[in-house]
């Protein structure tokens, strides 16, 4: 068994006087990708972005129970959100490069960072694409802009963005949702190499995805967790009869 | 029943009168712009760019004019970029939606509806008199400042707020701070569209003639410091013509000034163009 790396804890969420969350109690594996199924507005962006505290961009937004990252609840005092999400990355559910060149993006974080050797920040911006499966395609192009590539390129891009960081987990939202079917395929190879050293949450839509890619997935329903197990499980043998529905397709 | 046009008729009927509307209007434009070239041409002269009038312009040229109307769109320039896009970096990305922005913004909206004439009284008084700046430079270019100030946060307040969330969100995400979520990502790409409108403000502010006697004075001699006075080229010409020096002078300058102004624009529609990709360096 792996270690486990976040921890959800009676974790609820409002949206001014609207429940996002309820209770949500989970703990997610190091090193392993879990994934959030569920129908949309069911709350699985909620979830996923409170463990790199994005919510706290969200006016009126409360969150109430605790969430442990490496066993310190993030929601304490002495957490800076800064510093949480250099550990923390993400990727989003529409790929957003910055309007800067394809270098310019992947050196984005480290440069915040502090980082102005030159030569690091090369070997970072290589060593980063070569890791996203994005090198071969834009090695000689560096100096374009980002915005020229395709849409797979670019998720891609924003995968080498955050691992640039060098973060502990990379959360994911969706990322393919906006990619053909060939991108799509990309992604999901590219992440079942980098569970070999981050741990992933991956939210989804597409139940084959989730089957694909992950070790274990958490089915929400209405802001509330029905069930959590390995994906085999949630899929073959579900315990309830809402999760057996909505992965059969039968749902509603 | 059949109507008494039918579709087809009123169709082409309305085609016709869009047209008519739409000529009307190009035409008052090259009509204006053909009389004034024509009744200025007989007097420009490179000798009309390069010297200094003399009998109060009725002969020599114009530069003190062109001179000190560029002296004043730089204290413009240099005076109401910083501050306009401060103020809308802090409406737009740093002050909650409320009661605060909501009087700020009434504020810029009222400051934009003065009569120029308003602003040039004032800034006679605050500028010239109180706070002993005189006729010069210095007091011409602030006033003219308070003129295009509201159009430039309006603006840059805009652009800032065409950038899409996504950007905000990937930055911070990557651990940035807000600081460098708004210097390096939104503001580099609200840049064109703040530049465009920035040039886009000086044109209009090149042409306010009452701003400018009020507070820059009327001297026809070549400025020396921000404290001399100079007469801008709107200025020069309304004296020309209301005092019945020269008419062909006064077409002359309004020639140069349109010139100045269309090139300012040309120059905004070329950074727009060249922008168009949205892509900025680091
Ligand atoms: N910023 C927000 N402000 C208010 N309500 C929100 C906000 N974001 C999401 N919600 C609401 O919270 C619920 C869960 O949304 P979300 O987490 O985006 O669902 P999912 O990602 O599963 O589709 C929805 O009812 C949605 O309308
Ligand atoms: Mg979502």
């Amino acid at each position: 068994m792996s270690e486990i790396e976040i921890e959800s804890r009676n974790l609820d969420l409002w949206y001014g006087s609207a429940q996002a969350l309820k209770a949500i109690t989970m703990a997610m594996p190091e090193k392993k990708v879990t994934a959030i199924i569920g129908p949309s507005g069911c709350g699985k962006s909620t979830f996923i972005r409170c463990i790199n505290r994005m919510n706290d961009l969200v006016k009126d937004c409360r969150i109430t129970g605790e969430l442990l990252f490496e066993g310190t609840n993030i929601y304490g005092n002495s957490v800076d959100a800064v510093e949480l999400r250099k550990k923390i990355g993400m990727v989003f559910q529409k790929p957003n490069p910055f309007p800067m060149s394809i270098y310019d993006n992947v050196a984005y974080g480290p440069r915040v960072h502090g980082l102005r050797n030159r030569e690091e920040l090369d070997r970072i911006v290589e060593e980063s694409l070569k890791a996203s499966a994005l090198w071969n395609e834009v090695g000689d192009i560096l100096d374009r802009s980002a915005i020229d590539l395709s849409g797979g390129q670019q998720q891609r891009l924003c995968i080498a963005r955050t691992l640039a960081v060098k973060p502990k987990v990379i959360l994911f939202d969706e990322p393919c949702s906006a990619l053909d079917p060939i991108s799509t395929a990309k992604i999901e190879d590219l992440i079942n190499t980098l569970k070999h050293d981050y741990t992933i949450v991956i939210v989804t839509h597409n139940m084959q995805q989730a089957a694909r890619v992950s070790d274990h997935t958490a089915f929400f329903l209405l802001g509330e967790l029905v069930e959590f197990g390995k994906t085999k499980q949630i899929f073959e043998l579900p315990e309830k009869k809402s999760t057996e529905d909505y992965t059969t397709g039968r749902f509603g | 029943m059949t109507p008494l046009i039918s579709p087809s008729t009123s169709n082409r009927a309305a085609k016709v009168m869009l047209w008519v509307s739409a000529s009307i209007s190009i035409l008052t434009l090259l009509f204006i712009l053909g009389y004034i070239v024509v009744q200025g041409l007989s007097v420009l002269t490179l000798s009309f760019l390069l010297e200094s009038p003399r009998l109060s312009g009725a002969e020599g040229g114009i530069l003190p004019a062109i001179v000190g109307t560029f002296c004043l769109m730089l204290v413009t320039l240099l005076s109401a970029v910083p501050i306009g896009i401060g103020a809308a970096i802090y409406l737009a990305e740093y002050a909650h939606e409320g009661a605060v922005t909501r009087i700020i913004s009434f504020g810029v909206e009222c400051l934009a509806g003065i009569p120029s004439i308003v602003i040039g009284l004032f800034g006679y008084a605050f500028l010239a008199i109180y706070l002993g700046f005189g006729f010069s430079i210095l007091s011409g270019g602030l006033a003219l400042m308070f003129m295009i100030l509201p159009w430039i946060v309006r603006v840059s307040e805009e652009s800032l707020k065409a950038v899409p969330g996504g950007l905000r969100e990937a930055s911070f995400a990557l651990g940035a701070t807000k600081w460098q979520t708004v210097s390096r990502v939104v503001l580099p790409t609200a840049i064109p569209g703040i530049t465009t409108g920035v040039i886009l403000g000086i044109g209009k502010a090149i042409g306010e003639t009452a701003v400018i006697m009020f507070t820059a004075g009327s001297s026809l001699l070549m400025p020396t410091s921000l404290f001399d006075p100079v007469r801008a080229l709107p200025y020069h010409l309304y004296i020309l013509a209301s005092e019945g020096i020269s008419d062909k002078m006064a077409y002359g300058s309004s020639v140069v000034l349109l010139v100045m102004v269309l090139v300012i624009n040309l120059a905004a529609v070329a950074i727009q163009r060249h922008y168009g990709r949205h892509h900025v360096r680091n």
